[in-house]
């Protein structure tokens, strides 16, 4: 029986691929380990090994095609004395049911909760910090992040970017991707893994005078380096009485992953954003990530940036403008509604975007805002939306206690109260570390029917 | 070993010394006290005695309630922050300490009255009163604070060095903490990238023997903490902390193997508090006459007095020389009660540069 060769999941979030070549032929022997195809996905290119002995069979999807689903069969292996050329094609898709298969209640693939996370919403109208008639260009959030450090570094030289795997590796998520090339390794430094060292080596040069941009593999390490961000970064200026600044951003994906568990797996937003001293900011979109990344090189003050893994590959426009920067502080109407005000950030936007298209069918017109900055928090836009629509859902990918849901619920309650017509709700993950198992995941995430319910709920208060 | 280049004068006492390497490589020179002249022992002296007079009258403000909080005084450790800070090149070189900082404040030359009206909390304070004791900088002076945790200023200072390999402006970055904060993880993780990246960095540690009230035997199991650096090829240098001369002498030989462009060098500068960690220190740790032994033997001013004596200086001159610096001291402090506290409108300004 021939050995089917299905196209490999070459990381948690990849689901498709290019078949970019061929090292085998049909009729090849081959040995375990032997590379048997270049595989391209949105990251890198990967090499295929052989794990079986055997003769090529068939080569299925020839080099070169694009989109190639993981879990196609992409060719076979003939077993030693097997007749290698007679086998039947498969038929080439990754979800050919097999009728005779025995019904498996266990789910086939490493399914993930964070797949509930990713849809497909955009801004239902443009920002209006962009001008009119502005051309686009498509961009994925990886690429948006690149273009702006790439941008600021060729605007001033103090601007350098330093963490793990950022120069020879090209990104651990491939955001800094080319830079080594174009500003060599006096400016995008690889660092030992050394979170707390390179955290503070980063706050002493921007004390210096330089412009650090230090990339955290992801904000989970910086657990490690938090006490220079919060007590060296955050409070010098304030300390020295406005003597030395520190202008430096900390940045890196936050918030949930596929499949990595509790310790890799947690929202900073709050702590960060709970710290005065310091700016926070968590894009959605690839726009935002540019112009806000800009934005966070420029300022004076310490930026804590807050992107987010399961949003790299996602393609937006992006304004087509030699220097697309926008204003911190300022939140972003993305859906203008008149019913109930959903508010989120980063991933939570998305949700709330297709929440608000779903709810829509249903006669029920939702605002969305997305927060962008969450520190200054641009609680005017969220207060004047709520005096409109009268009700208020948060969306947050992040556990409910002191966040930044409940953080707006306090600011409705302060400066908002008379408008309430029935009480803030907030749509949070559950209030637990995250756990590995596919279910659990998905039961610990928030989600689009989540926030359906939730403003549905809402508004049957009042 | 690179043998001590020829001095004019005779053949110096041996009062610093890098240990012996475990291997062939390159090592910095071995140091030799500086040969003062008469005008730098007097500037030297009345640089330290002003350190002693301010810290006393500092402990005796804050015995009377005027100033609050953490107060951590530099008394007895006078000859490290003079000596090395005499050896720097203050248009381009950088330093950074932790919370006893009072001392390398007054070596920069800053004007005491801003130190003491920091202390105090006023507005004419150095961080207009919202610093505090331990949270002091001068940009101008390229002096980086005044860091409150314990370890952050070798990760900072790290950073400054790297600034100044970025920038190539020559200049040499001096970081100082104590035995205590020599045992803190971030320390080795500088020592680390500073080795690697021959980031020109001078590391000084300042063994006044007590982390708090925890010796350094109670909580090294290396105390030979110039040794600490030998894993990362840091070269180290012990060095007797209360004599001024030998701190300076050992300065210029760290900084001529930094500037050379070969990296780091880790000092030891063995010295003694005789005050306690803080003022609220109880100093059941060590006995008094432990304390009394070192000022009768080797307090850095004493000795120095002595050397001056030696060279012909006479008493009057020391007589005149305390009470020009007791008339500064007994200024800033009197600027320091008098000064008025910060507008409270203060309490806002400075959180953020800009405006959002």
């Amino acid at each position: 029986m021939a050995i089917e060769l299905k196209m490999p999941a070459l990381s948690p979030t990849m689901e498709e691929g290019t078949l970019a070549k061929w090292l085998v032929k049909e009729g090849d022997t081959v040995k375990s380990g032997d590379i048997l195809a270049e595989i391209e996905t949105d990251k890198a290119t990967m090499e295929f090994e052989a794990i079986d002995e055997g003769t090529i069979g068939q080569i299925l999807i020839a080099e070169g095609t694009d989109n190639v689903k993981v879990g196609t069969v992409i060719a076979t292996i003939t077993g030693e004395g097997e007749d290698a050329a007679p086998t039947p094609a498969p038929a080439p898709t990754a979800e050919a049911p097999k009728a005779d298969a025995p019904k498996d209640e266990a789910p086939r693939k490493a399914e993930s909760g964070t797949e509930q996370l990713i849809v497909k919403a955009k801004a239902a109208v443009a920002d209006p910090a962009i001008p009119e008639g502005t051309a686009m260009v498509r961009l994925t959030v990886r690429e948006a992040l690149r273009d702006a450090m790439a941008e600021e570094m060729r605007a001033d030289d103090r601007v350098f970017v330093m963490g793990e795997e950022v120069a020879e590796y090209q990104g651990a998520y491939k955001v800094t991707q080319g830079l080594l090339d174009e500003f060599g390794a006096r400016r995008v430094i690889d660092t030992p893994i050394t979170e707390y060292g390179f955290a503070g080596l980063g706050t002493g040069a921007a004390m210096g005078g330089l412009r650090p941009v230090i990339e955290f593999m992801t904000f989970n390490f910086a657990m490690q380096a938090i006490d220079h961000i919060v007590n060296s970064a955050a409070k010098t200026n304030y300390m020295s009485g406005g003597q030395m600044r520190c202008p430096i951003v900390f940045r890196g994906p936050n918030g949930a992953a596929s499949r990595v568990g509790a310790q890799h797996s947690q929202n900073y937003a709050p702590w960060y954003a709970s710290v005065p001293g310091l700016i926070v900011i968590a894009p959605y979109d690839a726009a935002d990530a540019k112009g806000l990344l800009k934005a966070a090189i420029r300022t004076e003050d310490p930026v804590v940036f807050l992107e987010n893994e399961l949003l790299y590959g996602r393609s937006f426009d992006v304004p087509d403008l030699p220097d697309h920067v926008l204003p911190i502080g300022q939140a972003r109407i993305m859906r203008p509604g008149k019913d109930v005000t959903v508010v989120s950030y980063s991933i939570g936007v998305g949700l709330a975007l297709e929440a608000a298209e779903q709810l829509a069918g249903e006669g029920i017109d939702a605002e969305v805002i997305d927060l962008r900055t969450l520190r200054p928090l641009d609680t005017a836009t969220v207060l004047a939306s709520l005096k409109k629509t009268n009700h208020l859902v948060v969306v947050e990918e992040g556990w409910p206690t002191c966040s930044i849901a409940s953080e707006l619920a306090m600011v409705a309650m302060e400066h908002g109260f008379d408008d309430l017509d029935a009480p803030v709700t907030r749509v949070c993950n559950e209030d637990v570390p995250l756990p590995y198992a596919a279910n659990l995941e998905k039961a610990a995430l928030v989600d689009v029917q989540r926030v359906v319910a939730a403003v549905k709920a809402v508004r049957n208060r009042g | 070993m690179a043998k001590a280049p020829a001095r004019a004068s005779a053949a110096p006492k041996k009062t610093a010394s890098t240990p012996t390497p475990a291997n062939n490589r390159e090592q910095p020179r071995d140091p030799v006290p500086y040969d003062a002249t008469p005008a730098e022992l007097e500037k030297f002296y009345r640089e330290m005695l002003l350190i002693r007079r301010f810290e006393e009258k500092a402990g005796q403000l804050y015995g009377l309630g005027l100033i609050g909080g953490f107060c951590h005084l530099y008394i007895g450790q006078e000859a490290v922050a003079v000596g090395l800070q005499s050896a720097l090149d203050g248009d381009k070189d950088s330093v950074i300490t932790g919370y006893r900082d009072h001392g390398h404040m007054l070596a920069y030359g800053i004007d005491p009255k801003v130190i003491m009206a920091e202390l105090t909390g006023r507005a004419a304070g150095i961080s207009r009163g919202k610093g505090g004791s331990m949270h002091m900088f001068s940009v101008e002076h390229k002096f980086y604070g005044g860091h409150g945790i314990v370890g952050a200023q070798v990760s900072l200072g790290t950073g400054l060095a790297f600034a100044h390999k970025y920038r190539g402006d020559g200049g040499v970055a001096m970081s100082y903490f104590g035995d205590g904060a020599s045992n803190q993880g971030q320390v080795y993780e500088s020592f680390n990238m500073a080795e690697l990246w021959k980031l020109p960095i001078i590391f000084v540690i300042e063994n006044n023997q007590y982390a708090m009230g925890t010796s350094v035997n109670r909580s090294s199991a290396e105390d030979q903490l110039y040794r600490r650096g030998e894993s990362f090829r840091i070269p180290g240098m012990q060095v007797d902390g209360m004599d001024v001369l030998a701190v300076r002498g050992a300065a210029e030989a760290a900084l001529e193997w930094v500037r050379a462009g070969k990296g780091p060098v880790l000092m030891e500068l063995k010295t003694y508090r005789y005050r306690g960690h803080s003022m609220s220190d109880p100093a059941k740790y060590r006995s008094r006459e432990e304390v009394q032994a070192v000022r009768d033997k080797s307090d850095a001013i004493e000795h120095l007095k002595k050397l001056m004596t030696d060279a012909g200086i006479g008493e009057d001159k020391f007589k005149d020389i305390d009470k020009e610096i007791r008339a500064i001291v007994a200024e800033s402090a009197d600027f320091a009660e008098s000064a008025p506290e910060p507008e409270l409108h203060e309490l806002y300004t400075d959180v953020l540069v800009e405006q959002y």
